[in-house]
């Protein structure tokens, strides 16, 4: 299967513009299955830890509120090309999956 | 007996680090179980942000389109020129749980994150950032047509 997660990354002028977003139903806990006529149990993740060159660069704690499929932008200084940049996430379920690239 | 005793405290020792390093985000884990299960949004952020005074600034920038349609998908960037950016939170203070996120920000970090966002019924977005000059807020009013919470 492929990845959850497509990271991209941008650097210009010293800084560097990451881009994430990660394939997860982010389901709320008050859906209700059209099908089913049940409620959808909550599904969503909570954290997300960002690694340039193996330290946290930046970390989030999510609500259930952030949108399916959920997209992450920031931006940080002191990265150079070809760096290795690393996304993990975790959900309430215990999932995780991450992935690295290169700084480009 | 003590040998085996020891033996038994090593062997769960290991098992248990040997979990934590199977899932490498509860090295770091600090959900805040009680702001983000808050339905009010003044126990909301008093349960993340404990006995600090919040100033309101207009050093923080909420980019989101007043009148949103689909509250399911609503785009959001924070933005601040404010220095030495510690976190950067975002409420909605109409939502069943007001908390919605928190990003911690290295010291490398600029004062920015953009995210999508559910949005229940009209609502103030309220950026709390946090810096070494303290914590400060910026709230702004959008209309939903369409709520996202479904």
């Amino acid at each position: 299967m492929s990845s959850s997660i497509r990271l991209k990354t941008r650097t210009n002028a010293g800084v560097t513009t990451v881009r994430a977003i990660i394939r997860h139903p982010m389901e709320t806990g008050f859906r209700i299955d059209n099908e089913t006529a049940e409620i959808v149990p909550a599904h969503y993740i909570n954290r997300v830890i960002l690694k340039h060159k193996g330290n946290v660069v930046m970390s989030c704690d999510w609500s259930r509120a952030i949108s399916k499929n959920p997209y992450l932008s920031f931006m940080f200084k002191g990265a150079k090309a070809g760096d290795k940049l690393e996304l993990i996430w975790n959900d309430n379920k215990n999932n995780t999956d991450s992935i690295e690239t290169l700084i480009e | 007996m003590l040998r085996r005793d020891t033996l038994r405290y090593i062997t769960s020792g290991s098992i248990m680090l040997f979990s934590g390093l199977l899932n490498p985000l509860t090295v770091f884990a600090k959900w805040n179980k009680a702001a983000f299960s808050a339905v009010d949004f003044d126990e909301a952020v008093a349960a993340y942000f404990p006995e600090q005074k919040i100033q309101s600034t207009e050093q923080i920038t909420i980019g989101v389109h007043p009148i949103v349609e689909n509250g399911a998908v609503v785009p959001v960037k924070i933005k601040t020129d404010m220095q030495n950016v510690e976190s950067i939170t975002i409420f909605v203070d109409k939502n069943p749980n007001p908390l919605i996120a928190n990003f911690d920000l290295s010291p490398d970090c600029i004062g920015f994150v953009s995210t999508r966002i559910k949005i229940q019924q009209p609502s103030n977005i309220v950026a709390i950032v946090k810096s070494d000059k303290g914590v400060f807020s910026k709230s702004t009013f959008i209309e939903v047509h369409e709520g996202g919470c479904g």
